[in-house]
């Protein structure tokens, strides 16, 4: 997916500095690190994904970027502006710009309303046109997703999984978004639906100049659907690149783990005799690890893992990691047999 | 550092004329429901040699499930009726008496789920749990059971079980605890064990350990495996044998190997090439158009035909699941002239492209 023109020398469409995300935890005695400094931009045109574990921050990143949630610290700058500091009225229409859509289309979708009712909610609350107009946009963004017209007559229930998060893209592009967020958009539809969906989004893409930031713990998903991808653990990324090189030549122990880790749909034959199975689980983002989180479960962790915080270097062109001992040659093959 | 060898798939067993362990004829199952009797699956045949993994795989409703707990009789309240026979070293279960279930079941075949929690009881301590089990069905005295619960949690890869075994099921993490279900269906030495989606609701990391394990246990202890799932990668990883299902029947049953280069049935070929690491990045993914018919608007003959690309005059015939040779079977009567592609064409590959252009 490339979008089809982009000015080189413009803003990133959204440029991520130092962001940090606490929440409070139920009895309030301690505080969730969900976003621990993160730093990226997402380019104009393209599919940024990020993939990690479940809390590994996913989610709170992507609820951040399109301002559901307030950054703890740090800043998000869309196209080099702060939205947070616009007047109250700017805020509102420029959020509209940057939308987002989550996992489970049931939950998205009102049962009692039908689906042009859904879909033209987002018009009506930012009091877009007359009624027609808004009909007009309506039918017209069902029809981009591929829902034959009379579909807007009907109930959610009336429809497939599938047929609904295509409602739900029909609902986000009533808006004419620049950036839409994906969470998981398409991890509760079944596998032969899953190719439609994710042509669909690489159709409107190219159509409508879209930039997307796609988060999955689908590692196949992601790869397909990305030109570049950051890889999320414990609150921050650890290794973030174009696709191809994250994919084949990855850099952090935790991505090669995660690529091993991977159930294939190969023939014996077809596939590697060796797997890395990682040891443990991820611990809690309460208290986390003092030096590289990862050191826990690191099959190449050295005593300085446990002091120093990785630095998170540009370790070959645009291909970035945090791991001490990431430059060193063979890393990724020569696993030791045991951990200290 | 551990390092997982990739399951060896050779068709144990099975083909080797072996008796079967599990044999599964004509199973239908029904319930009843406000629009009247539905029918979620019929005409279900197949059969698990005594060791042997089997993968059962298909989409969401096409009634892995529902076969599972039929095998152990655990079927929901609205349960209307069964066909067929469900023969379990030569007892029929489908119709043999409450009580003779009751000594089957956890002790011979054994059962776990998705979610670990909603197995567990969370007023119990794991151990508490899993000695139970094993008290139920053999004459073991309590310390004799605790004991065997430790060496059983070890034995699932639970560190330092002496400091575990009394902890109730919310302290453990997600992975942990399907630690303790496998510990506590394993504690009575089964001939079978089900897995429904056993790993679905774990990060791929503990995924990756629980499917080692499953595989570790089954090849040591000679239990046989039937593992449900969606995920034709974890089938891959952990089965000799893959049973594909669509809309209530069998539709495919080979070695996993032969189902992944070479399947038989456009179904299982379609959801094959639909998988995004076959295709070439970014490029279009193949998709079977169309969706799986709901129970009441089933239509005669083959139930895939209304999706599928190769449907011609004759596929509105019933489809019996027929001997393809080499103990595959397939409920298609046009397989030996359809030459269709599998997971073998890497990226890039022409027969890829093709698809995709369909
Ligand atoms: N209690 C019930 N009453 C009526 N129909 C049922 C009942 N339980 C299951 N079914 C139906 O039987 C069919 C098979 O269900 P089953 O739960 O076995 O599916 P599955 O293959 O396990 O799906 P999934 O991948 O979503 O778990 C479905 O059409 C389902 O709606
Ligand atoms: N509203 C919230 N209150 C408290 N903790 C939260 C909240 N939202 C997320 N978290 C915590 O933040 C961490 C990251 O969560 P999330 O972003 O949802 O992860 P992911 O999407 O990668 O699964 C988790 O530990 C989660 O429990
Ligand atoms: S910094 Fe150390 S512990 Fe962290 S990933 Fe690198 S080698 Fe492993
Ligand atoms: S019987 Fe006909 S419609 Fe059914 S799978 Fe075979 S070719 Fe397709
Ligand atoms: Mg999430
Ligand atoms: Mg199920």
């Amino acid at each position: 997916m490339t979008a089809t023109t982009a000015e080189p020398r413009r803003e990133p469409i959204i440029s991520v500095r130092d962001l940090q995300v606490r929440f409070q935890t139920t009895d309030r005695r301690a505080t969730v690190k969900a976003v621990d400094g993160v730093n990226f931009d997402v380019r104009r045109g393209e599919t940024f994904g990020i993939i990690g574990e479940s809390g590994s921050g996913k989610t709170t990143i992507g609820r951040a970027l399109v301002f559901l949630l307030n950054p703890s610290a740090g800043a998000i700058l869309h196209d080099g502006i702060d939205p947070l500091a616009l007047p109250r009225r700017e805020f509102q229409s420029h959020r509209r710009d940057y939308q987002i859509i989550f996992q489970d289309p049931n939950a998205a979708l009102n049962p009692r309303m039908t689906i042009l009712a859904s879909v033209l909610e987002p018009l009506e609350l930012a009091r877009v046109g007359s009624r027609a107009e808004r009909e007009r946009l309506g039918r017209e963004a069902l029809e981009r997703v591929g829902l034959p017209q009379e579909f807007g007559e009907r109930y959610p229930h009336q429809l497939s999984g599938g047929q609904k998060q295509r409602v739900v893209i029909a609902r986000a592009l009533t808006l004419k978004p620049k950036l839409i967020v994906c969470d998981e958009v398409v991890a509760a539809l079944d596998m032969s639906i899953r190719g439609d969906v994710l042509n669909l989004f690489a159709d409107l893409q190219r159509d409508l100049g879209l930039t997307y930031v796609f988060i999955t713990h689908d590692l196949a998903v992601v790869s397909h659907i990305s030109e570049r991808v950051a890889v999320m653990y414990l609150g921050q990324f650890v290794e973030l690149g174009p696709t191809e090189e994250v994919a084949e030549r990855p850099l952090h122990p935790y991505t090669i783990a995660l690529l091993s880790a991977e159930p294939r749909p190969l023939p014996s034959t077809m596939r590697e005799a060796q797997r890395i199975v990682l040891q443990g689980e991820v611990p809690s983002p309460i208290d986390p690890p003092s030096g590289c989180r990862f050191r826990t479960r690191c099959p190449h962790v050295q005593p300085l893992c446990t002091e120093r915080v990785p630095e998170w270097r540009e370790l070959k062109p645009d291909h970035w990691v945090a791991c001490h001992f990431a430059d060193r040659p063979n890393f990724s093959t020569n696993i030791p047999e045991t951990t200290p | 550092m551990e390092t997982g060898q990739p399951a060896q798939r050779k068709a144990e067993g099975a083909r080797g004329g072996a008796r079967p362990l599990l044999s599964v004829r004509g199973l239908g199952i029904r319930f009843k429901t406000s629009q009247g009797i539905w029918q979620a699956t019929r005409r279900i045949d197949f059969d698990i040699a005594p060791g042997e993994r089997v993968g059962i795989v298909g989409e969401s409703g096409c009634g892995k499930t529902i076969t599972g707990l039929s095998i152990l009789r655990l079927l929901p309240g609205n349960f209307a009726g069964l066909d067929g026979k469900i023969l379990f070293d030569g007892t029929d279960l489908a119709s043999c008496s409450a009580r003779q279930m009751r000594a089957i079941r956890g002790k011979r075949i054994a059962m776990i789920f998705q979610e670990p929690m909603s197995a567990l009881d969370p007023v119990f301590t794991v151990g508490h749990q899993i000695a139970e089990t094993l008290r139920v069905h053999t004459d073991v005295s309590y310390e004799e059971a605790r004991a065997k619960t430790l060496e059983m949690l070890r034995h699932v890869g639970i560190a330092s079980p002496e400091r575990r075994i009394d902890d109730y099921p919310h302290q453990l993490s997600g992975g942990m605890r399907q630690r303790v279900m496998i510990a506590a269906s394993l504690i009575c030495g089964p001939q079978l064990l089900i897995a429904d989606e056993p790993t679905t609701a774990l990060d791929v990391t503990v995924q990756a350990q629980i499917l080692e394990l499953l595989r570790d246990i089954s090849e040591t202890s000679k239990t046989a495996l039937m593992l449900i799932t969606h995920d034709l990668g974890v089938v891959a990883e952990t089965c000799t044998r893959m049973i594909t299902m669509y809309a209530g029947e069998v539709i495919e049953d080979a070695t996993v190997d032969e189902a992944l280069v070479r399947p038989l049935h456009p179904y299982t070929s379609g959801l094959l090439r639909s998988l995004p690491h076959l295709s070439p990045r970014h490029g279009r993914l193949p998709s079977i158009p169309g969706r799986v018919p709901s129970i009441a608007e089933m239509p005669a003959g083959c139930r895939f035909r209304a999706r599928c690309a190769h449907a011609t005059k004759g596929c509105e015939a019933e489809q019996k699941l027929q001997d393809a040779g080499g103990g595959r079977k397939v409920r298609c009567w046009r397989f030996a002239e359809l030459n269709l592609p599998g997971a073998l064409h890497p990226p890039d590959a022409p027969a890829a492209a093709k698809v995709a252009t369909q």
